[in-house]
């Protein structure tokens, strides 16, 4: 596609990458800049990146592994509740962290429902601490990602490709060699990297499920070398390494990924024959019967403890609430500013590099990135009146890579197929955005500001670093709660965060879904 | 870059109308939370001092102590607060603080002379468990029990750092051995103490490292009798927390007011059911009520700041060798 003429210009695209590729490139540079004689790495920085390796590998696997058949039997079948349940397959990786770990503990931990149930039928209680351990708790927070990330794949088949395919009579097997295995190589690379690098920078999780330091990832070496041995080098060379290891599983999809798309329907709505037997049919009902057990079960035990508290809650954690959808919406304009454009210098087909600067949010490590912006806005100005626009921000970038992979391959569609057509009509530049490009990417735009909002909503991210003492979000002050003791109250908070961030999710997602599906 | 000018020079028109001073105290975060000693202090000291206290909270200690190394000789802060002896060595490397002039009656277990900081209050580690259940008397019979305990990583927890040098400063060159004995008795290890405490009151484990004082929390607030600390023969592992005046302050005779307002009854009958730990001066009410029900150790571990620093990496290796079997 290089050098083709496009009706839209790439260097918006390109001018917003080299921002977010500065903010991330520049924080880590003004930490290094900033060291002192560092130490380098340790032997022990070895053992925690073959950790991280090897969780996150196996994270990445299992949880796109089990994606393929759920979002597959999502997108065959049609019963009540689907679009809530797709709906709630975001709130897993919105929750922060501390929550997401009690609500899985209260299912798979040692006093957890799960096993109760079993000693109840006299049987041995499971044994969650451990690398399985670590790996349940990935698949949880991403399966839902990596489901919905493929099954948008299949819902941008066009309907006419399932007609025609229905009309030849073919049978599962040509299904699959014909639309389904080409579609899955085009959706499944970018979605194993993103969740490959969401679980390289995981700390918390990783170590508390884990059972102990064996279970020591680089994020958390990174925390070491800025608070027990305050070696901002080491913290930067760590954080450096984290970057090259995405960089490079990014460059690796991008390889693997490919394959034309299957050109453009007519948007009608979406009818299957296929897959009509016993047997495909009682599949499907067992995936999405476990996904959604596995998924909702978590969810449950995080409702059940923070109903009791949710009444009683005070008017500060109102006031953090308020907050936090304030930074939520500001950081999703951002987003939509940056991506948006981003995504439209990807499909105009120049640019490796707007991909790869797309990918890095979400392997810079928080910490750093806070406190590069910090070295970096303290002469300056005041940290702490910047504490809005800076989470807002960070949390933009940090959901770019999500928006990118949801946005890019509609993206790439949309210039492929009305590119000339548009070009034959002259309609170019802010003519083509307004009438062509922004209303076939509705849907997509749609989701990924749904998920930015509900992200960052959830995010700590920085802005423990530059709180003011009067602007808390809603996740700082759940953790002061339970600083605090208040383990009920924070329970109720919790609960409240999780309902703002599905409504922000379910309203974003709806408003822009027009794959009218009942 | 516009807004960052525009928010410098609305910061700027602020400080100009200002008319009384302000004195800038950074602390750590769950000192200025709504639930934490912060609102009282502040309103306690803004009634003496004409002044305006502004509480900037910052992550916990080490965080604290990295924000000030970061910020250097242009730090806004004036005073310090939420430092403790783990820190102190680091934190007086820097230059950045200079020395008080408080004399006060503390009642510390142990003697403290410091000419660069001064204590606002202490506690005891100790793990808390369920009132109902026998506890062990001591780490040896706890490494051979088959009680399960939550502990928090010393790389980024206070509290785990706190238990890393307890058992070195009961053991010495035999703490690998405890910890060989332990590892099996470790449910997890938590970045936090709020994810370990967390975890504990879901059942999760047996124990959890913590404060004598946790049980004062239920007793006092909740009303809730069934928690209770484990008192250990070897002694108990103090944190002293302190709080030190920069050298470079704005406002250094604001500053050491409020050194001297720290220690004094206003300041310290604020700490024990806000911070949940004991006074560093007792008030002259006394202790609330609860608190005469918590264990007291009988014997105080405290290693100085410089054995502290000195051990510190070396017990955290044998810590990382013997739980990563």
């Amino acid at each position: 596609m290089a050098g083709r003429a496009q009706p839209v210009s790439a260097f918006p695209g390109i001018s917003a990458a080299l921002l977010v590729a500065a903010l991330i490139l520049g924080t880590l540079g003004a930490v290094a800049y900033r060291a002192e004689a560092g130490t380098g790495f340790a032997a022990s920085d070895w053992a925690a990146l073959r950790f991280t390796l090897t969780q996150a590998s196996l994270s990445a696997l299992l949880s796109v592994g089990l994606a393929i058949p759920v979002a597959r039997a999502l997108a065959r079948r049609r019963f009540p509740g689907r679009s809530l349940l797709i709906a709630l397959l975001g709130a897993p990786f919105i929750l922060p962290v501390i929550v997401a770990i009690l609500g899985l503990l209260a299912v798979f931990g040692r006093a957890g429902w799960l096993s109760q149930g079993l000693i109840f039928l006299g049987l041995e209680p499971v044994q969650i601490y451990g690398l399985h351990g670590v790996v349940l708790a990935h698949v949880f927070f991403n399966l839902p990602l990596a489901t919905r990330l493929i099954l948008q794949g299949w819902q941008e088949i066009p309907a006419e490709r399932f007609r025609l395919a229905a009309q030849l009579d073919a049978g599962p097997l040509a299904m699959w060699r014909l639309l389904e295995g080409p579609m899955l190589r085009r959706v499944a690379p970018g979605a194993l990297t993103v969740v490959f690098a969401i679980c390289l920078s995981s700390f918390a999780v990783a170590l508390t499920l884990g059972g102990g330091p064996r279970a020591t990832t680089i994020e958390l070496a990174i925390y070491q070398a800025f608070r027990f041995d305050f070696d901002l080098g080491r913290a930067a060379l760590l954080s450096g390494m984290q970057l090259v290891l995405t960089g490079a599983a990014a460059l690796v999809a991008l390889r693997v990924s490919a394959g034309e798309g299957f050109g453009a329907g007519l948007d009608r709505v979406v009818r299957r024959w296929d897959g009509q037997s016993a047997l495909a049919r009682g599949l499907d009902g067992f995936w999405i019967v476990l996904s959604a057990a596995f998924l909702l079960l978590p969810l449950a035990a995080i409702v059940l403890a923070g109903l009791p508290g949710l009444m009683g809650l005070k008017g500060t954690v109102w006031q953090a609430a308020g907050n936090s959808i304030l930074v939520a919406t500001l950081s999703t304009v951002i987003l939509l500013a940056l991506a948006l454009p981003m995504a439209a210098a990807v499909a105009a087909g120049r640019n490796g590099l707007t991909e790869l600067s797309g990918i890095l949010g979400l392997a810079a490590s928080p910490l750093v990135i806070g406190t590069g912006l910090f070295i970096l806005i303290y002469p300056v100005a005041d940290p702490f009146a910047l504490a809005l626009p800076v989470t807002a921000l960070v949390n933009a970038v940090m959901a770019l890579p999500f928006a990118m992979r949801i946005l890019v391959p509609r993206a790439r569609e949309v210039l492929g197929r009305y590119g000339r057509l548009s070009l034959s009509l002259d309609m170019q530049g802010w003519a083509f955005v307004r009438r062509v490009y922004l209303p076939r990417m509705r849907a997509q735009t749609g989701f990924a500001a749904g998920l930015a909002a509900a992200l960052s909503m959830g995010d700590l991210g920085v802005v423990a670093l530059f709180a003011d003492p009067d602007f808390a979000t809603l996740p700082l002050q759940i953790y002061r709660l339970m600083g605090a003791y208040r383990m009920e109250a924070a329970a109720g908070a919790a609960l409240l965060l999780l309902m703002l961030s599905m409504g922000a999710f379910w309203i974003l997602d709806r408003g822009g879904r027009w794959h009218a599906e009942a | 870059m516009k807004h960052l000018a525009f928010a410098a020079g609305l910061l700027g028109a602020s400080a100009a109308f200002a008319d009384t001073p302000e004195l800038t105290v950074y602390t750590y975060d769950s000192f200025v939370s709504d639930w934490g000693p912060g609102p009282a202090v502040e309103k306690a000291f803004e009634e003496v001092c004409g002044c305006d206290l502004k509480l900037v909270g910052a992550g916990d200690g080490a965080a604290l102590l990295a924000r000030v190394k970061l910020e250097g000789e242009r730090s806004d802060a004036d005073v310090v607060l939420g430092l403790d002896t783990n820190l102190t060595a680091a934190a007086k490397e820097t230059g950045l603080f200079a020395d008080h002039s408080v004399s006060a009656e503390f009642a510390l277990p142990v003697e403290w002379n410091d000419a660069t900081f001064v204590p606002y209050d202490w506690g005891y580690f100790a793990f808390v468990h369920n009132a109902d259940a026998a506890a062990p008397a001591d780490f040896k019979a706890l490494a051979a029990s088959d009680k399960k305990i939550v502990i928090q990583d010393p790389r980024s927890s206070t509290p785990g750092l706190g238990l890393l040098l307890w058992v070195k400063a009961a053991y010495g060159d035999e703490a690998p051995e405890i910890w060989k004995g332990l590892s099996d008795n470790v449910v997890t290890v938590t970045k936090g103490w709020s994810e370990a405490y967390g975890m504990f009151l879901e059942g999760e484990a047996d124990m959890v490292l913590s404060y004598t004082t946790s049980p004062a929390y239920h007793l006092i607030a909740e009303e809730d009798g069934s928690k209770a600390a484990a008192a250990f023969n070897e002694g108990h592992y103090m944190q002293v927390e302190v709080a030190g005046k920069l050298a470079n302050a704005d406002q250094p005779e604001l500053a050491d007011q409020f050194l001297a307002f720290m220690v004094s009854d206003a300041f310290q009958s604020i700490i024990p059911t806000t911070n949940w730990m004991y006074p560093a001066v007792t008030p002259a009410a006394g202790l609330p009520e609860g608190f005469g029900t918590l264990i007291a150790p009988e014997k105080s571990l405290l290693l100085s700041e410089t054995e502290a620093a000195e051990v510190r990496d070396a017990a955290l290796g044998e810590w990382l060798d013997a739980l990563s079997q």
